[in-house]
């Protein structure tokens, strides 16, 4: 990553791809439901871009990038290029989601799910 | 939560068909919006008709989420209502649980794009018909007849403002994904 100014969101809303530089694919497929959390002992350094400073800040608990996204106020395609590359950086982990593959949850969870929602 | 273990399904229909409700009588949070452009999703879809000379349209989606245990986290993303806005559906199907199509008897053909979505991406679906005011208008099978419905998807009854009745009816979505897991119709 390359040193980049702190920048106000406020000019992000103009042109929130900006602070991805023109990507719109990341580095690893994230889902909207995917939950990222911050590795324990993992800061990082002064070279980041202050969005994903903020994605930081927010997942010391697990959260869905659909609710980073929500929360910042970040379109998902960028809170997923920017969380990518804090995966691919170390900094974050992930918890499940669709980069473990196109496939469907499978029976043994599905099982779960139906316990969890007959015990709401 | 140290291992927490995220599932979701969507909830897709027509405009105004109660999708919002639905999500937010479930959800244990005030549901959350996310904005998707649709420049930056779209680069790869071929053909977006009119949409395409609109550059930077930006797509709202409503969603919540609803603690099933201690690590298992469900969360329900209603879709976005208009065609041109399919592109984002492939995203939100992509590892979902299923989708419930929510369905307004007094505007069935609302629905008739959200049906033919889920039956051609192969994503384990059911039918809700959300009964307005309690209120029944069309018997569920005078429904599935309607909209074409293939007779092993469950065409069920719902009220989106009733927590019960749209817990029921994700249960019904999830015993049918149950279902289709065993012996998936090809």
């Amino acid at each position: 990553m390359t040193d980049h100014p702190e920048e106000p969101l406020s000019r992000m809303r103009v042109r929130p791809y900006t602070v991805t530089r023109g990507r719109t694919d990341a580095e690893i497929e994230l889902g909207v439901e995917t939950m990222i959390q911050l590795v324990a002992g993992k800061s990082p350094d002064g070279k980041i871009v202050s969005e994903a400073r903020a994605i930081i800040s927010l997942c010391k608990e697990p959260l869905s990038i659909a609710e980073i996204s929500a929360h910042l106020k970040l379109p998902l395609q960028v809170v997923k290029v920017l969380a990518g590359d804090l995966v691919v950086a170390g900094h974050v982990a992930t918890h499940g989601g669709s980069n473990q593959s196109d496939g469907r949850p499978d029976l043994a969870l599905l099982e779960r799910v139906l316990d969890g929602l007959q015990s709401l | 939560m140290s291992n927490p273990i995220p599932v979701k399904i969507v909830v897709a229909g027509g405009f105004a068909v109660g999708k919002t409700t639905f999500v937010s009588t479930i959800s244990d949070i005030d549901p959350l919006t996310t904005e998707a452009n649709m420049t930056a999703v779209s680069a790869d879809v071929d053909d977006l008709g009119e949409a395409t000379s609109k550059q930077g349209t930006t797509v709202a989606m409503d969603f919540g989420r609803v603690a099933l245990s201690e690590e298992l986290i469900l969360y329900v993303f209603g879709t976005p209502g208009q065609d041109r806005f399919h592109f984002m559906w492939d995203e939100l199907v992509r590892g979902a649980i299923g989708a419930v199509v929510l369905v307004d008897t007094d505007r069935l053909d609302a629905c008739f794009a959200a049906v033919d979505y889920m039956e051609q991406a192969g994503v384990p679906f059911i039918v809700a018909v959300n009964a307005f005011e309690g209120v029944l208008r069309h018997h569920p099978e005078d429904v599935r007849e309607a909209l074409d419905v293939p007779s092993y998807v469950p065409v069920v009854v719902t009220d989106a403002r009733n927590r019960a009745a749209v817990r029921d009816t994700i249960i019904a979505l999830v015993r049918h994904a149950m279902t289709m897991a065993n012996a998936p119709v090809s």
